[in-house]
């Protein structure tokens, strides 16, 4: 007997929803076996990574944090993906994005005033815009591809924000570490408890994954959106401007990036720093598969993610693990959902080939 | 040939898809030196079958003999180590490398560079076709595309030479002179086994017929003796049903004028347009002839919107300026449109069909408010469509994807139809489509032209356009011909227009026959 | 400018641009086979964590050259196996190999940071390479005649060779290829391996040839300017060659400023400028054709599944 893959008449829908699951479960089997393989006690770390940051209550808020950056950018990027608009450079304008908001408070350092927190926030998403609108543009003008340079453009924003906090906004005061001042308290996202370290950002960022799953879902743009993806031809015959869908998509993920490197910025990190590109941008891009592009999919993935972040942290200290190997984790994750997502389309079949189901 | 083996045998050859059996206990026979028709509407079994006789596909059950041994055809090349050839209808070229490079590709075993290139103009010579081994295929006609084809099945001698519906891309010219190379073909002793659903070409080609319906024989027979009707009759299964023209046929108003139009080709392969210019009238069915790639997507463009024109004056609709309108603004100023492609272009496969619905419908029935889609509103206009048209579907739910060609074919002329546009263009109106929805979709244009809209038919089926048009322009190479009434066309000077050859020498022709 | 200093810069400019014409040229057969893979960087990465690895272990620089391309080959299999047994979309599936090579190469390469090995030296004796036209000639590392050499057979190969022709008829038209009888998937996997080798083999340059010293993400997003330089290049090898060695003058343009005791620029600005250029040559190529995409194969990162 053979196994042997059956093409679908239709995408199935249930494997749709399971294959994230199972991918999420075959990278946690085979984690362990890496692990033990590479000398850890295998099983251990991924109770770890996996298990204890779910089932223990005082890492919860951390979780929320982790994953409200990672929801609101993936969320972005979905939205271009759908539209076969492959904005990678995330992380640049996450990057940028904080930068002019912190640049905004630098300019506010001494003032007073519930106005600085939202002048941020619109800094920080017309930045991230700004800098997607160079890829837009030159995909739209002159046809180059937009995965190679929003990616060039993370290298330089990450150049960008060295030499700020080298040279012109180094804090006076600072003892000439290269960072920032601290925001004032007008230039930081209050907490959502008393005593807990939920930041404003967090809720937030569902919020906006609600309305961007409302946008998708109902309205005439959505439907632009996940018509540029599937068939361009048909949306140029349907009456939509495939170079505008473009500037939406890009605009919109590069202003969500920005919007999401600010409150980084003026959330956990109360400041700016050299330290601040960490790779959500790109892992980012996980959560935005993981979560099958679609908004209420990513807050689990995004979630996922956050568990696996907070996971790798603690097994570092518990078991002695690298750091790096969260990253890794994260990547075999991605590497799963694409291989199981095979059965979306086609059907595991074992034995002969299957004799005409009825006549047509 | 008493005595001698046929060439080829099959005996109960059945094959099998998920859902639908493809072919049912087929058995013929081919002699060495026939020319031998398989005949079947679209959808009959035809290419499947030829596809398991050159190793492309396996069959479930039943048997093949060569020269009367039993073979197992694993693959193709084990299918032309017998002296098996094929020209498949849609050819296995590549458009960016040489003559040359596609015939070397073609061959199962290396040859120098030097020998395959004398061995080339040999072919080209014996059989007088005209061909340069070193130009790249884009830049060559459809039917030089076919010869490049015939070619690398000649190269090897082949005892049986498979023609998968060669002529739908050919103008009528060219259609004679590749009679005439199967002939010769033929006197030298290959066999050639020629499928087609066109009957004439059937009965002026061939010796012995063998008609497939539904994925069985249902008959074997001479063409020279039987009647197109007849052989019509046993392709189809039932009595042919005229297309009801309407009495009276007074031309309107001008409803769609297009004037100067030439727009650039996209590159790298696209067809410039040069120039065009039609009138389309209230209540007529103009019919745009020409074989493929000769600018009938562009020009589909160019009228849909897809593609804008240089000045707005060059496209008016019902006296105003569309030519600098995109598609929707000239949706809603009534004209309709249906691309060729289906999948992909007049529809979206993986989109339900009532999202299909909104794709070309919004502009006209304000499916869309403050940004909002009105789903519901879509679906009800779907279940129209699918009830108006018969489109055979689980309902408005379902992906287009899910459906025929047929029955996707017309859930999209519904969707345009029933919008009552002013001016409607459709390219291929009924390809790859069965005889009964085709029927259907003609008679649902010759209402809408007779309900006083406009109607613009691109088609490759001349005999779709002579049945079904008032008036005919004949493209090539992005040119329209001047238009005249079908009435007073033949199909001659139609062939010459075709093949490039314009006004004067049409006219000189006609007047020396 | 002494000829002291011409030549200093001449090296470095050779240096720099021997890894992005490995990789681009492995780039390149994949990509004129029909298939797309983002994920050279990743490849690169796990190619110049594993040379690093070996060299440092066994003392043999030269075995952790080998290793690295059968490390680069196969991390291009996990990719093979994804999109092209898997039908898996190639972008998506690229960008994990890269994010997956960042990770594997910090994780393996951990115990190494700081560490130094002893590189792949010279190719030839020294007595060679004692003048200026010696040192021109035959002072390079070995990879760079490696990298000269490859160009050549691969011009060889594509325009000359049967095989050639079959893996760009492959990537024109997979649908006419299949039907004709070659395996589209067959083909395809063999390119995706060789990019691969030679990825692993672009990163063994950087760990064994221009820092023999491990440190974190050490190909610096290198992979991705190589991959530019495949547009750029218009799918032809010898461009592949001129562009290359254009990246390499302007990615030393930091050194040879600083050796020339030139401060016109931070040397953030700096280091931003491959990135920018790359952005700007893009740019400019662009703009040249009519088509964006002249010269790119047909079917370039379209899945093939066999319908037969």
């Amino acid at each position: 007997m053979r196994a042997r893959l059956e093409a679908r008449r239709e995408p199935s829908r249930a494997m749709r929803l399971a294959t994230p699951p199972l991918a999420v479960l075959l990278t946690m089997v085979a984690g362990a076996v890496v692990f033990q393989i590479m000398g850890f006690d295998g099983p251990a770390a991924i109770h770890q990574i996996f298990i204890v940051p779910v089932i223990d209550p005082s890492h919860w808020p951390d979780l929320g944090v982790k994953a409200a950056p990672l929801i609101i950018i993936a969320v972005g990027l979905a939205i271009g993906f759908r539209a076969n608009v492959w904005n990678i450079g995330a992380e640049g304008q996450y990057v940028f994005g904080a930068l002019a908001a912190t640049g905004v408070a630098l300019a506010t350092w001494e003032m007073e005033g519930v106005w600085i927190l939202p002048a941020m926030c619109l800094a920080g998403l017309a930045g991230g815009m700004l800098y997607a609108a160079v890829p837009a543009f030159l995909k739209t003008r002159v046809g180059v591809n937009e995965i190679l340079t929003s990616l060039m453009l993370t290298y330089v924003a990450i150049q960008l924000l060295y030499y700020l906090m080298r040279g012109p906004w180094k804090d006076p005061e600072g003892f000439n570490f290269p960072q920032s001042r601290l925001f004032t308290d007008w230039q930081t996202l209050p907490m959502v408890m008393e005593d807990s370290y939920i930041h404003l950002g967090v809720p937030i960022s569902v919020l906006i994954a609600l309305a961007v799953w409302i946008v998708m879902g109902r309205t005439i743009v959505g439907f632009e959106v996940r018509l540029a993806g599937l068939a361009p031809a048909a949306a140029r015959h349907g009456g939509f401007n495939a170079k505008r869908t473009v500037w939406l998509c890009l605009l919109a993920g590069g202003g969500l990036a920005g919007l999401a490197g600010t409150f980084e910025a003026a959330g956990p990190y109360g400041q700016m720093v050299p330290q601040f590109p960490v790779g959500y941008g790109f892992t980012a891009i996980i959560v935005a598969f993981l979560g099958r592009l679609h908004a209420l999919g990513i807050i689990l993935a995004g979630l996922v993610l956050a568990v696996s972040y907070v996971g790798g942290e603690l097994a570092q200290t518990a078991a002695g693990l690298p750091h790096a190997a969260t990253g890794m984790f994260q990547a075999m994750m991605l590497f799963f959902l694409l291989a199981v997502d095979i059965l979306v389309r086609y059907r595991l079949r074992f034995g002969r080939p299957a004799a005409a189901e009825g006549s047509a | 040939m008493n005595g001698v083996a046929p060439r080829l045998a099959l005996s109960g050859v059945t094959k099998r898809f998920p859902g639908v059996v493809a072919n049912r206990d087929v058995a013929f026979e081919v002699q060495p030196g026939e020319i031998h028709a398989l005949l079947g509407e679209n959808g009959a079994g035809k290419s499947t079958l030829v596809k398991i006789i050159y190793g492309v596909l396996a069959a479930d059950e039943g048997e093949v003999l060569w020269d009367g041994a039993p073979v197992r055809i694993a693959n193709p090349k084990a299918a032309r180590r017998l002296g098996i050839g094929m020209v498949f209808q849609h050819f296995s070229l590549f458009d960016a490398l040489t003559v040359l490079e596609n015939i070397a590709l073609g061959m199962d075993e290396a040859m120098g560079r030097a020998e395959l290139s004398a061995r080339v103009d040999e072919i080209l010579e014996t059989y007088h076709l005209p061909l340069d081994p070193m130009r790249e295929v884009h830049t060559l006609s459809v039917g030089e595309r076919q010869r490049i084809e015939i070619v690398r099945s000649l190269i090897r001698t082949p005892k049986l030479l498979i023609m998968d519906e060669p002529t739908s891309v050919l103008t009528p010219q060219e259609v004679e002179r590749l009679f005439e190379i199967l002939r010769q073909l033929a006197s030298e002793g290959c066999s050639i086994l020629y499928i087609s659903h066109k009957l004439h070409e059937i009965q002026a080609l061939c010796e012995r017929a063998t008609i497939l319906r539904g994925g069985e024989v249902v008959a074997e027979c001479d063409p020279k003796i039987e009647t197109a009707k007849s052989m019509a009759e046993l392709m189809i299964g039932a009595d042919l049903k005229e297309v009801e023209r309407r009495a009276g046929n007074e031309a309107g108003e001008a409803r769609m004028t297009v004037r100067g139009l030439s727009l650039p080709g996209e590159p790298p392969f696209g067809v410039d347009l040069d120039e065009v210019s039609l009138t389309v009238r209230a209540g007529e069915i103009l019919g745009i002839a020409g074989v493929a790639g000769n600018g009938q997507n562009e020009l589909l463009a160019a009228l849909s919107g897809e593609s804008l024109a240089a000045k707005a004056a060059m496209i008016r609709i019902d006296g105003t300026d569309a030519g600098r309108l995109g598609p929707g603004a000239r949706r809603r100023l009534g004209l309709a449109a249906v691309p060729e492609e289906r999948n992909g272009h007049g529809a979206v496969p993986e989109f339900s069909l009532a999202d299909n619905a909104v794709l070309t419908a919004r502009h006209r029935l304000g499916l869309v408010a403050a940004g909002f889609v009105k789903f519901a509103e879509a679906r009800a206009y779907t279940e129209r469509v699918i009830r108006d048209f018969s489109v055979r579907t689980t309902g408005p739910g379902a992906s287009a994807g899910s459906l025929s060609g047929g029955n996707l074919q017309k859930f999209i002329m519904g969707r345009e139809i029933l919008q009552a546009p002013s001016v409607l263009v459709v390219s291929q109106p009924t390809w790859g489509v069965d005889a009964g929805a085709a029927a259907q979709i003609h008679q649902a244009l010759v209402d809408l032209a007779a309900g006083g809209a406009a109607i613009v038919v691109i088609s490759q089926d001349l005999d779709e356009l002579l049945s079904l048009a008032d008036n005919l322009a004949v493209i090539n190479e992005g040119r329209l011909s001047a238009i005249r009434p079908v009435a007073e066309t033949s199909i001659e000077e139609i062939g010459l227009l075709m093949g490039g050859v314009h006004g004067e020498v049409v006219e000189a022709q006609g007047d020396a026959r | 400018m002494t000829p002291e200093i011409t030549i200093a810069i001449l090296m470095t400019v050779v240096g720099a641009s021997t890894p992005i014409l490995l990789a681009a040229l492995g780039e390149l057969v994949v990509e004129k086979s029909g298939v797309l893979n983002l994920g050279l960087e990743g490849m690169m990465l796990i190619g110049a964590v594993a040379a690093f690895a070996v060299a440092a272990t066994t003392g043999s620089a030269w075995l952790g050259a080998l290793v690295a391309m059968l490390a680069g080959a196969a991390a291009a299999l996990i990719f093979g196996v994804l999109t092209l047994t898997l039908t898996a979309n190639q972008v998506a599936t690229g960008l994990a190999l890269t994010i997956f090579g960042v990770g594997v190469s910090s994780l393996v390469g951990a115990p190494f940071v700081g560490m130094t090995v002893e590189g792949l030296g010279t190719l030839f004796p020294e007595s060679l390479a004692d003048d200026a036209w010696g040192r021109i000639l035959f002072g390079h590392n070995p990879l760079a005649y490696v990298s000269l050499l490859a160009v050549v057979l691969v011009v060889w190969f594509l325009n000359r060779s049967r095989a050639g022709l079959i893996l760009r008829a492959v990537g024109e038209s997979d649908e006419a290829a299949h039907s004709i009888g070659y395996s589209v998937i067959g083909v395809r996997y063999l390119a995706v391996l060789f990019g691969g080798a030679m990825a692993g083999l672009a990163g063994s340059c950087y760990s064994l040839v221009l820092t023999p010293l491990w440190a974190d993400q050490l190909t610096a997003g290198r992979g991705w300017i190589a991959l530019a330089l495949v547009v750029f290049a218009s799918w032809r090898p010898w461009r592949l060659f001129l562009g290359a060695y254009l990246f390499g003058g302007v990615m030393t343009l930091e050194l040879h400023a600083k050796a020339a005791g030139l401060s016109l620029l931070e040397p953030e600005f700096l280091a931003m400028l491959p990135y920018l250029a790359t952005i700007a040559v893009l740019t400019i190529i662009s703009l040249r054709r009519s088509g964006a995409r002249a010269g790119a194969p047909a079917c370039l990162a379209k899945p093939f599944r066999a319908s037969a």
